[in-house]
């Protein structure tokens, strides 16, 4: 089970709703996807459009628990605020704390996150915060009151996978009591795998599953690949080596002959 | 007066927040506010009175990764 805040979980998969390309399509990929938690952002309402109220009454409809995003913030401050109109609309202390740095590599502002999530994380907010995987900042967001930690595996919708394994080993093997989620830039089932077999708790994604040529079908792969992962990370896989390793028996062989033999 | 409203100038004659809202049809949606940049409460809005140049956010849930 994964336990985030107390609270358990079958599914090790969070999945995002944005980009599918029908709220059909959003409905059916959640449902093949067995996710329990799926994120959410708080746009500016239109009074002629009402987008908003539709789509609630679609997540509402899901199930699921619900995670906020603070998508888009570029300050401490922005975050905070957003954070605060997040927890009432959507009834949650949780939230998942974005603080970006950069628009071309959509990268998170450490240092602006840091500062956030302590000042939430004080007034009784349960933070996940979206995250590198840098140590130091990853130290200082369990500091300030940090029980989660998302690192990115790549840039958001970069779809490249986990480009820096060596820093995100490092991270799991430093912090083994946090539940570790890779958060962005998983683009194929196997990228999930690999950091489930790592030993990460978690993969939040959104992308590769709303922009792939069958979502519903991606939903249900991506699903397979973490339960594999994780199986695959509980048994413990064996060592690579160098040099060959026979596995049928060699004692009995066939025609057996010892190499120059006298 | 004129406002800010969502990014966008609006004339109102609303004269809190509460009102506001009403004005636009929004009294019994699910939204947020804020008023300069800081969060406003729902059980707030009737006693946050409206000044001009004040810039509003009224937001709602949609699609996030």
């Amino acid at each position: 089970m994964l336990t985030l805040y107390g609270k358990s979980f079958a599914s090790r998969l969070l999945l995002g709703t944005a980009q599918y390309p029908s709220p059909e399509s959003l409905k059916q990929a959640v449902k093949g996807s067995g996710a329990e938690i799926v994120t959410v952002s708080l746009r500016r309402e239109s009074a002629r459009a009402l987008t908003g109220q539709g789509f609630w009454a679609l997540i509402e409809e899901l199930g699921c628990r619900v995670l906020p995003n603070t998508a888009g913030c570029r300050t401490a401050k922005e975050a905070i605020a957003t954070a605060h109109m997040a927890r009432e609309l959507f009834g949650t202390i949780w939230v998942k704390l974005e603080v970006i740095a950069n628009d071309d590599t959509l990268q998170p502002d450490l240092f602006g996150l840091v500062e956030a999530a302590a000042a939430l994380s004080a007034e009784g907010f349960e933070v996940l915060p979206y995250t590198t995987e840098d140590l130091s900042a990853a130290e200082r967001l369990v500091a300030v009151g940090c029980a989660v930690l998302m690192p990115w595996g790549a840039p958001i919708g970069s779809a490249r996978g986990l480009i820096n394994k060596d820093a995100l080993r490092t991270l799991r093997a430093y912090f083994p009591g946090i539940p570790l989620i890779i958060d962005a830039g998983i683009g194929k089932p196997s990228h999930a795998s690999e950091a489930m077999e790592m030993g990460y708790d978690a993969i939040l994604l959104n992308t590769a599953v709303a922009k792939a040529v069958d979502p519903v079908k991606m939903a249900e792969a991506f699903a397979k690949a973490i339960e594999a992962g994780r199986l695959a990370f509980e048994a413990g896989a064996i060592e690579p080596r160098n040099m060959a390793s026979p596995s049928t028996p060699v004692a009995g062989t066939p025609f057996f002959k010892i190499d120059h033999a006298s | 007066m004129k406002i800010l409203l969502n990014g966008e100038a609006l004339a109102t004659d609303a004269k809190t927040l509460d009102e506001l809202c009403a004005r636009l049809g929004l009294a019994e949606a699910k939204i947020a506010t804020a008023v300069n940049g800081n969060f406003v409460a729902a059980i707030e809005r009737s006693a946050t009175k409206l000044a001009p140049a004040d810039e509003i956010e009224i937001v709602a849930p949609r699609q996030g990764g």
